[in-house]
């Protein structure tokens, strides 16, 4: 327990055991929760891609607390483009190689990646260097670049997308793990976590037809949610995303932002590019829409945030 | 020398299945380096001017005769089989069933002069029509690649139901009626006459065989008959694919022998010899075969028909699939338009290369004289990638100049036309940006509109004309934003460079 941890709680137990009102001791009890309970957000800086996941997966109980023996597991990075790990448009391919390896290690009998990408398919996947790290850990990459890859499903809670095809291989497997990279995106200002939902679905022109912030919040209501949003940030593309033009729009960052929380994730993001890249978190749509639609939340306050320096 | 048809069939087969399998290899997983074995066909090498491969096809001619014709030209080898395939089907006594006939040599040669005139007056049509290893080309893309694929894609989709992820289905979407119906038409005649009448077809259509016919009349090493074995039994007549031995007269029509040696393998006495056309004997005057009046007929009626083939060459603008009246949309390093059009013959080589399919053969966009030639069409998620330059390096006519990647990254092949009236946050008054998104050069980039929105804007002379705004505008049918082909191909300017992030971040900023 952190030194500012144990002055909260004794703080609010000191508080309550004075007053002693209902109220407060539910204040308490679920202050408490938090603070014993693992991170709801981890953030690590400093080290290489997979140091940094090892590290953050320790504080929220290591990859057996997510992945059991036996089961099937899909990670979904960002192959959306034929670009090199060094232009930062795809995720870290040592990254997903190091995930698809604890994974299968944790027990898993199979692990799937795929993206249904922007660019030619094959290209992206190997040129991104993510078909070699994920095939060289024992994963398997999988296409996505065909209609009946994919089966329909309903968003019941979607505004504007109230249903979509996503990829069936997601749709059957146990557990799965949402990998972005953080991007400057010229439509959806950012790419992060839930606009990497795009690439499970099939019809990514309906997003652009019908308010592209409100389908991404909407894509991110689907009722299976990923077991961690794994957020790259080790290289970042801070402008002309999400296709880059050269090396001039990346930066090394080192970092890397952990949570099951769609929305939190996005938002701790955005602050740390907003550092590179000052923008304004209203620009950024989907995420207050997300929030709205009860996704997650802004209010990194609230949450109990796991920083890590190494 | 029985071994010269096994040394010929070895070296058939090894020229004919790199071409086929390069054709039909859907993957890309075969080396563009096979395309080396492309760039020995004769039409290829003359319209790039490939001097060496010329020199050595004249020099082969001159050597062995049409030994082209059996090893290299595809469709020759391709003919082979069929008329080899086609005695599955015949009674055993009808089984070799050829007999002499005499040369069409008017026919042959009017379509020789009228295709050189029409080609010298700048129409590349009658060589894109007849070009033999054009029409292989066709024939493999356009008729049996489809068909693999097919093959491929239900076999995918079981293996893929079980789990195994090896094969992987391949969208078809270069089908063009018009492409298609005239390979067809050509895979009927050529296989139509292969499987009656042997060679017919090179013998009398085909004007590299008539070119190559004109040289193996005086080559080194030729086929003939020894008077003194043969007993005129007719075996080898009956064996010869392109009907040229006349073994009642023992005589052999040079300038349709294509020196497939099968004759000399049928010979029981050995009375077919293959040798020294020169050897202890003064040298015969070739014959001619044309008379002036035959002259005169084929030159008048050349003169007609390259007239009438000329006039048809106008390019025809087509509008029925396009947004707007647009100019066809020529591949990268196509260069201009007239060298485009009277280099290129269709052979669809480029088109089963290109990994996104943009590249179709056209229907009417370069008018009647370019059918099959190849342009970019548009769709979701088809473009022309970025980093790609397969195409250029594969084109065996020079039609299109090999691209350094470089280049071709800046070679504008057409560009963007922004329509800001039907674009979504326009309309919408909703953020969209994917044409933005799509952009590798940023010409199509998102300024301030109102609102915190962003709407496109174009900045021409950065513009490649790759496609990849119009491939994924939401606006259907006719999208808001869509690339103009050039006629000229010219140089883009190279985008700038974003402003580099120097600071050290050592913070999360939450």
């Amino acid at each position: 327990m952190k030194r500012r941890d144990f002055f909260k709680s004794a703080a609010i137990v000191g508080i309550a055991s004075v007053f002693k009102t209902k109220a407060l001791g539910s204040v308490m009890s679920s202050s408490k929760l938090a603070v014993q309970s693992e991170p709801d957000l981890v953030a690590v800086m400093g080290g290489e891609p997979g140091v940094m996941l090892t590290r953050a997966l320790k504080e929220l109980g290591g990859i057996g607390h997510f992945v059991k023996r036996g089961q099937k597991v899909v990670i979904k990075p960002n192959i959306g483009w034929d670009r090199k790990p060094e232009l930062a448009a795809n995720t870290n391919p040592e990254l997903v190689g190091t995930l698809v390896r604890l994974c299968k290690s944790a027990g898993a009998s199979e692990v799937i990646v795929f993206d249904n990408t922007c660019h030619d398919w094959k290209k992206s996947y190997t040129n991104s260097g993510i078909e070699k790290a994920v095939t060289a850990a024992g994963g398997k990459m999988v296409p996505a670049n065909d209609e009946s890859y994919f089966r329909e499903v309903e968003l019941p809670r979607g505004v504007n997308l109230k249903k979509a095809k996503i990829h069936r291989s997601l749709l059957d497997c146990d557990v799965w793990f949402n990998v972005p990279i953080l991007k400057h995106h010229g439509g959806a200002k950012n790419s992060i976590s839930m606009k990497n939902l795009m690439g499970i679905v099939w019809d990514r022109g309906f997003f652009h037809s019908h308010d592209l912030h409100q389908c991404i919040a909407d894509a991110a209501t689907f009722h299976k949610s990923p077991a961690l949003n794994i957020i790259d940030a080790y290289r970042i593309m801070k402008s002309n995303g999400p296709q880059g033009k050269s090396e001039a729009d990346v930066v090394m960052l080192k970092s890397l932002i952990m949570s099951p929380d769609f929305v939190a994730a996005d938002t701790a993001a955005m602050k740390l590019f907003s550092q590179v890249q000052p923008t304004d978190m209203k620009d950024v749509r989907y995420i207050g829409l997300a929030e709205r639609l009860k996704v997650g939340t802004q209010n990194l306050e609230r949450l109990n945030v796991k920083r890590i320096k190494l | 020398m029985k071994f010269l048809k096994k040394i010929r069939i070895v070296l058939a087969v090894l020229f004919f299945l790199p071409i086929l399998l390069f054709f039909i290899d859907f993957t890309g997983k075969l080396p563009t380096q096979i395309h080396s074995f492309i760039s020995l066909q004769l039409v290829p090498a003359l319209l790039s001017l490939n001097l060496l491969v010329i020199n050595i096809g004249v020099i082969l001619a001159l050597l062995f005769g049409r030994i082209y014709c059996s090893i290299i030209c595809p469709l020759g080898v391709f003919q082979d089989i069929v008329s080899w395939k086609s005695r599955l089907f015949r009674k055993k006594s009808k089984k070799y069933r050829f007999d002499y006939s005499k040369p069409q040599n008017t026919l042959r040669y009017l379509i020789l002069a009228i295709t050189i005139i029409v080609f010298i007056l700048g129409s590349s049509a009658l060589v894109l029509l007849l070009d033999p290893y054009s029409i292989f080309g066709r024939i493999i893309t356009q008729l049996f690649r489809p068909l693999i694929i097919w093959g491929n894609d239900g076999l995918a989709v079981a293996l893929n139901r079980m789990g195994n992820y090896s094969l992987y289905k391949v969208e078809q979407i270069s089908f063009v009626p018009l492409a298609f119906g005239v390979s067809l038409l050509f895979f009927i005649l050529v296989t139509a006459m292969s499987w009656f009448w042997g060679r017919l077809y090179c013998n009398t259509i085909c004007p590299v065989g008539t070119i190559l016919g004109f040289i193996s009349k005086i080559s080194i090493f030729h086929i003939s008959i020894e008077e003194s074995t043969c007993n005129r039994c007719g075996a080898c007549e009956k064996h010869c694919k392109s009907k040229c031995i006349d073994s009642d007269a023992k005589k052999v029509d040079d300038s349709r022998c294509v020196s497939c040696y099968n004759c000399i393998s049928t010979c029981k006495k050995g009375g077919i010899k293959y040798d020294i056309r020169y050897k202890n004997r003064k040298i015969q005057p070739v014959q001619s075969e044309i008379d002036n009046g035959r002259r005169t007929f084929l030159l008048a009626s050349g003169a007609a028909l390259t007239s009438i083939a000329f006039a048809n060459t106008k390019k025809i603008i087509s509008n029925n699939d396009s947004i707007l009246a647009r100019k066809p949309i020529m591949p990268p390093g196509a260069n201009n338009i007239d060298h485009f059009n009277a280099h290129c013959t269709g052979c669809q080589l480029c088109v089963s290369k290109c990994p996104m399919q943009v590249l179709k053969p056209a229907a009417l966009q370069y008018g009647l004289t370019g059918i099959t030639q190849p342009h970019l069409t548009f769709s979701t998620h088809v473009f022309c990638t970025y980093d790609c330059n397969i195409c250029t390096t594969v084109c065996p006519t020079g039609a299109l100049r090999k691209l350094p990647m470089e280049e071709k990254k800046l070679t504008q092949i057409g560009v963007a036309k922004f329509r800001r009236n039907k674009c979504v946050v326009f309309t919408e008054e909703k953020d969209c940006g994917a044409c933005s998104e799509h952009c590798p050069t940023q010409a199509v980039h998102m300024i301030p509109y109102k609102n915190g929105l962003t709407i496109p804007e174009v900045t021409e002379n950065l513009c490649i004309g790759c496609g990849g705004c119009e491939s994924i505008c939401p606006v259907r049918p006719y999208q808001a934003i869509y690339v103009e082909g050039n006629s000229n191909q010219i140089k883009a300017k190279k985008p700038s460079e974003a402003k580099k992030f120097e600071k050290k971040i050592d913070d999360f900023g939450f």
